[in-house]
């Protein structure tokens, strides 16, 4: 058999979308997407199911065909270029095993179809099957390993053949915690051996976080922002990216005025100050902290520090961190989380003052 | 499952296997009975059965149609549900149509439509002599290929299920797979889909190849007397010779070899795999 040539067989390769759409039907699954995924990145594709992340992966993978817009490759126009000649590796969500073929047998299909020699199909299997902790299951059909051992074999084969590529489709959502995380280690792992590209879709922010050199954050086909775990999280550019990516909370401001970098505004009768995020924000704004930046204490912090008056509702202890609830005296409700050890208790219905520093805060256009 | 569960399952198989019994045991023990006592007590007729050439000439006539047929089976069976499972909207309901409305009808019905189609004066014969192809009438029926197309005819739909019913429980995402790593179409079809429904495909070979060794209308129609397999020299012993005792040492031993293949059914696949 000769040996076909593929795209995906270089070196981890650098992709670029071009106001890439997709409808199906009256749906718009995506709209006007524009992302460039750098050489040997892993980005997370994020998003609640019906945000079109998946039908990215899927025009990634070329199993789906954008109904507007081209997709480059190392500079190559690929929009036409089908699934079986990209051949990049992808785990599905799910494995995708082919239950008849051992494991082994799995991890050498992409390498036959290939045309490798038996010899180097052997080698590099033998390899593939070390490098994810396989031994002594080589023999086995999927049906008879765990589903942190049918991973393995999902992604021992996705990476057999040294894809330039490699695309991951909710590959955890089958596994419980402790597996997801171990796995979560080892994809890590696996991404920083291997130097390939890695496009990772899931639907869980802390997965994202965790493993991600950037993120990009979707909802409703539309691409809300990209960049790395830190930006998106600490600076968000809208509501929903702020919601998404974990508990925040959210006091809308009056009397909003702009100064320099700096943003400010009332609450009750407190005045908020704030850090500006977007130049274009309306007249009604929120501002935005993060329940782990507040810290609760008996008198205002007003050094450096925004504080507002608040009623203790509520405490949960977690473990490491134990989680207020509390009530400003209008009544909206703050969450604080704050680490247990430093907290001296607080009892309910006491009224104490919620502070954070003025760098922490962000300023949010009012709509989502 | 409880007690009470059980009881209530037999009350609710009950008309069925009163039926069973007395339809069909009984009487199969009476047939029984007439191997191992006609004409004389005795295993002579037995003995008849493995050594009598016209028996033997019969019995291996059948299991050479019963494998032709079930190959033929196969082969358009795997077809027809592949465009069934896999197919356009449009493409499954024609082949829906395809496989139900000739399983409605009548095994009757459907071999004199092949005679009236295969015979020397059929259908095929007269325009292909009306337009010069031939001179003389092709032998198309009231002979082992005749008896071979209506038996295939009528036996495909009986494939499709099982087999439909293994293509159905393919995982899309496995297919995806194998193509996003780089694997051509052909490649997909023979080393990924033909063997995931290979449970479909040894189901659909013994319900064809056990339905195939009992038949009788078929070939006693499309056959014409000349082409004779074991259901209908059980017929012609009991009903046209007085020589019972071979007919009846003939059902047993079919009816023996009929309940080993569907032990090994058993053993291979889940009976309810093979109703889709």
């Amino acid at each position: 058999m000769p040996q076909r040539m593929q795209l995906g067989d270089a070196k981890a390769a650098e992709i670029k979308a071009v106001s890439i759409g997709k409808t199906f039907g009256a749906f718009r699954a995506l709209k006007d997407l524009s992302l460039d995924i750098g050489r040997g990145e892993f980005l997370t594709l994020l998003g609640p199911s019906g945000s079109g992340k998946t039908t990215f992966l899927m025009i990634l993978a070329g199993f789906t065909a954008p109904s507007e817009g081209r997709l480059m490759m190392d500079g190559r126009d690929i929009t036409d270029v089908p699934a079986e000649d990209r051949s990049y590796g992808m785990v599905f969500q799910g494995y995708a095993l082919f239950p008849h073929l051992t494991v082994e047998q799995n991890i050498a299909f992409p390498l036959k179809v290939r045309g490798r020699s038996a010899a180097d199909i052997k080698r590099r299997v033998g390899e593939m099957v070390e490098r994810v902790g396989l031994i002594g299951h080589e023999k086995k059909l999927p049906t008879k390993l765990s589903g942190g051992q049918q991973q393995r074999v999902a992604l021992a084969r996705a990476l057999a053949f040294e894809p330039s590529v490699l695309l991951l489709d909710e590959p955890f959502s089958a596994l419980d915690k402790n597996l997801r995380e171990m796995m979560q280690e080892e994809v890590k792992r696996l991404h920083q051996e291997t130097g390939t590209t890695f496009v990772f879709v899931t639907h869980d922010q802390s997965e994202a976080l965790a493993l991600s050199s950037r993120v990009a954050i979707f909802n409703h086909g539309e691409l809300l922002q990209v960049g790395r775990p830190q930006d998106v999280y600490e600076r968000p550019s809208n509501r929903f990216v702020a919601e998404f990516l974990g508990e925040i909370n959210l006091l809308p401001l009056d009397a909003l005025r702009l100064d320099g970098d700096r943003a400010a505004g009332q609450f009750e009768d407190r005045t908020i100050v704030l850090a500006r995020t977007k130049p274009q924000i309306g007249p009604k704004a929120v501002a935005a902290v993060r329940p782990e930046h507040m810290t609760i204490a008996a008198a205002p912090n007003n050094a450096g520090h925004n504080a507002i008056a608040c009623r203790v509702e509520d405490a949960t202890y977690l473990g490491a961190v134990t989680r207020y609830h509390l009530k400003t005296r209008t009544g909206a409700s703050i969450a604080v989380s704050m680490p247990t050890v430093a907290t001296p208790p607080f009892a309910h219905r006491a009224d104490v003052w919620v502070s954070w520093p003025i760098e922490q805060g962000f300023l949010l256009p009012h709509q989502t | 499952m409880g007690k009470s569960a059980t009881s209530r399952t037999i009350l609710l198989l009950a008309p069925l296997l009163l039926f069973l019994g007395l339809a069909y045991v009984v009487p199969f023990l009476g047939v029984v009975r007439w191997s191992v006592t006609l004409p004389e007590p005795g295993l002579g007729q037995y003995r008849a059965v493995l050594t009598d050439p016209l028996v033997q000439s019969v019995f291996i006539r059948t299991l050479r149609i019963c494998l032709i047929v079930t190959a033929a089976v196969l082969a358009m069976a795997y077809a027809i549900a592949y465009v069934w499972v896999r197919g356009t909207p449009t493409q499954r309901m024609l082949a829906e149509f395809c496989i139900l409305v000739p399983f409605w009808i009548s095994v009757l019905t459907r071999a004199f439509g092949w005679l009236a189609l295969l015979s020397n004066r059929g259908l095929i014969n007269t325009w292909l002599q009306a337009a010069g192809i031939i001179s003389e009438p092709l032998a198309l029926a009231r002979n082992e290929f005749g008896v071979i197309v209506g038996m295939t005819h009528f036996l495909i739909p009986f494939a499709v299920f099982p087999i439909a019913s293994a293509m159905r429980a393919i995982d899309e995402r496995v297919l995806l797979a194998a193509r996003g790593m780089g694997a051509s179409r052909s490649r997909i079809f023979w080393s990924v889909f033909v063997p995931l429904t290979y449970g479909g495909l040894i189901g659909a070979a013994l319900i064809v190849f056990v339905f195939a060794l009992g038949f009788f209308v078929t070939p006693a129609i499309l056959g014409g007397g000349r082409s004779v397999m074991v259901a209908e020299l059980v017929y012609l012993r009991i009903f046209q010779s007085p020589d019972w005792g071979l007919g009846a040492a003939i059902s047993v031993v079919l009816v023996l070899f009929i309940g080993i293949l569907l032990a090994l059914m058993r053993r291979f696949i889940k009976p309810a795999h093979l109703v889709g």
